[in-house]
């Protein structure tokens, strides 16, 4: 056994995990808020993590401009799409509303490719030291300020949904659409508005992945990954979203360590969520946290 | 489908067998059949190109009214048609290679392998539907997909199997002009299959669990099996599809069966309408011409200095993918009921012309 590889493996995967946590919170978001699986959230990330780029780079903009610019940029996104392409969905058919989200993910991920290539890009360098010394082990400062991030955003969604005025509308509008309209909340502004933070803080995520990896299409991978961990955590609970997200990560990082130490497959870490994720559809369809649904006829 | 079309006036159906016909008169079943032999004739007209294209658009529409089938009539969510395709592909050559069974014997049963492995990721759909078996489907598609890379012994790997031509009685069939009556015989035969499939018993329960599975289940249909069911049905008909697809090209790589092709199966079957045989057909055809068509009119463009230039040229791989995924979203918002839809309306309108009341 070889203890420092496995324990550097599972703090990335804590790390990463998290980063998966954060995107899968997103997701849960919007499908909490508005009752739509958006297979899109990658291409959140991808756009988001382009967009920055082409703030720093192509219009030499200061990072943190740029990085506010991106915020607004995402925001104004997130609502457009939810005015333009969702709205005119509600109340049609599951498969309708994944088949939609479905094309916007290839348009989206086409549509990049195109205006930004193909290849691989790098941020310009914002910290200065590459990699800190903790507890004897090399890590990027990118990856802790990945790490801190994310704990932020927790954080901010926990506050927001807890005490402001439009997350408990949200909450309200999550927990019945007819009583949250009766009592004076805009349902139309609550689904904008959760499509707008979800596309903000996802935009986010993607920012951070690239500054560690770079930015290309393989962004939109963390789209589909997120699924294995919503499941995993229940569709409808964020605190599931994290804990999945942050199982997801370690189980992945943990296969790596088991393939390559063991087995020598080669991809396993790729592939073994999507195992974990059938057997629990077929165990526990409604994950750690999610609530059953009960019909009736 | 029986059921939609429009009748003369005082032609009323009196028995339950008149309802069900597939086709409502004698007038639609023989332009069927003359469309048939049209059909046919298309290689003594047309060039090699077009016979190209049909030859896609048929094995791909076997696969997608598979899909359909699952979809549109049974209403569970398949992400991972495109694996399924694939894996009809891969054992249809192994099929042949290993045992020797002939090419036009290995394709049935290239679909009955497919149909075992639809059934086992169908086994979720007893417990799980609608979103969830979503996901289901979509991990189905990345284990096949990894499976295709990892299985040597089965797909040769990384270097793709080697798929021989179908020889019908002593006839190797290596070119477009005699593959075309192939799949040509393949399309209406599967075609037929599935019509009358909707048709019988087992059709009506497809509907039936589609439409309110719970109702399904207290009218005694037992949900599981018909899952279950359509599930094999649907990958028997992505199997054959994908055989023909592997004996055509007489190569099947690894690399070919992604989520982006069970996106274009979707697309396919949403474009042409959920639940509609007729339907499936259009929306392959659609589905099949949209890159072609952006193509040429890329290259009319190309007259004008903006459009000949190399980012436009270059990015054509993306402007063909934007398209695919920008036609199902419009479809969607406009005309969610799809071509077959359409196709209902532009007939009642010169129907009743000019009169449209």
């Amino acid at each position: 056994m070889n203890f420092e590889l496995l324990f550097q493996l599972l703090l990335n995967g804590l790390i990463v995990g998290t980063l998966y946590g954060v995107v899968a919170m997103c997701f849960v978001l919007i499908y909490k808020s508005t009752q739509i699986v958006n297979f899109a959230q990658g291409e959140f990330l991808l756009i988001g993590a382009w967009v920055c780029y082409a703030f720093l780079v192509e219009m030499q903009m200061p990072f943190w401009l740029g990085f506010l610019f991106t915020l607004l940029f995402m925001m104004a996104f997130g609502v457009v799409l939810q005015m333009v392409v969702l709205r005119p969905m509600i109340g049609e058919p599951i498969i309708s509303v994944i088949m939609v989200t479905i094309g916007l993910s290839i348009f989206f991920q086409a549509a990049t490719k195109w205006i930004f290539g193909a290849t691989t890009a790098t941020y310009p360098q914002v910290f200065e030291t590459r990699s800190v010394n903790l507890l004897g082990m090399q890590i990027e400062t990118a990856y802790i300020m990945s790490f801190v991030i994310s704990l932020f955003i927790m954080a901010g969604f926990y506050w927001f949904f807890k005490y402001s005025k439009l997350g408990l509308a949200m909450r309200a509008t999550a927990f019945d659409q007819q009583v949250a309209q009766s009592l004076g909340i805009s349902v139309k502004t609550v689904f904008a508005m959760s499509w707008a933070i979800s596309a903000l803080v996802s935009g986010v995520a993607g920012i951070v992945i690239g500054m560690v990896n770079g930015v290309s299409s393989a962004l939109s991978v963390i789209g589909i990954k997120v699924f294995p961990a919503v499941i995993l955590g229940g569709l409808d609970s964020i605190v599931g979203a994290i804990v999945g997200g942050v199982i997801i990560g370690l189980l992945e990082n943990t296969a790596e360590f088991v393939d390559g130490q063991y087995l020598h497959w080669g991809n396993l870490f790729s592939i073994a969520p999507f195992y974990v994720l059938i057997i629990i559809l077929c165990i526990k369809p409604y994950g750690l946290f999610g609530t059953k649904d009960i019909e009736r006829i | 489908m029986a059921g939609f079309s429009i009748r003369p006036c005082g032609d009323f159906r009196t028995t339950y067998r008149q309802d069900t016909r597939i086709f409502d008169t004698t007038y639609i079943r023989n332009a069927a059949i003359l469309g048939i032999f049209a059909v046919a004739m298309i290689p003594f007209v047309l060039d090699g190109y077009y016979v190209n294209l049909f030859i896609q658009i048929s094995y791909f529409a076997i696969a997608a009214l598979g899909l359909n089938i699952l979809v549109g009539f049974t209403g569970q969510i398949s992400l991972g048609h495109a694996a399924f395709f694939g894996f009809g592909a891969f054992a249809s050559a192994w099929i042949n290679n290993t045992t020797g069974i002939p090419v036009l014997l290995s394709i049935p049963l290239a679909g009955l392998m497919t149909a075992a492995v639809g059934m086992l990721f169908g086994l979720p759909a007893a417990r799980i539907k609608g979103l969830y078996l979503a996901i289901a489907t979509l991990a189905a598609q990345f284990i096949l997909e990894d499976f295709f890379a990892r299985a040597e012994w089965f797909t040769g790997g990384s270097y793709g199997a080697a798929a021989n031509p179908i020889n019908v009685f002593g006839y190797e069939i290596y070119d477009d002009f005699s593959f075309f009556y192939v799949a040509l015989f393949f399309l209406v035969v599967m075609y037929l299959l599935g019509t009358n499939l909707m048709r019988t018993r087992d059709g009506r329960a497809f509907v039936a669990v589609r439409d309110h599975y719970l109702s399904a289940e207290i009218m005694g249909i037992n949900l599981t099996k018909y899952r279950l069911m359509s599930f094999a049905i649907s990958s028997f008909y992505a199997g054959v599809g994908g055989a023909m697809y592997g004996h055509y090209l007489g190569f099947v790589s690894a690399e070919g069966f992604t989520i982006l092709l069970s996106i274009q199966f979707l697309g396919m079957i949403i474009i042409g309408g959920l639940g509609s045989v007729k339907g499936t057909l259009m929306g392959t055809v659609f589905m099949v011409l949209l890159p072609e068509v952006m193509e040429s009119g890329v290259s009319a463009l190309s007259v004008f200095e903006w459009a000949s230039s190399t980012a436009v040229t270059d990015g054509l791989a993306y402007i063909k993918e934007m398209a695919i995924g920008l036609a199902i979203i419009l479809f969607l918002i406009f005309e969610p009921d799809g071509l077959a839809h359409r196709w209902q309306q532009i007939r009642a309108y010169w129907k009743l012309y000019p009169f449209s009341y």
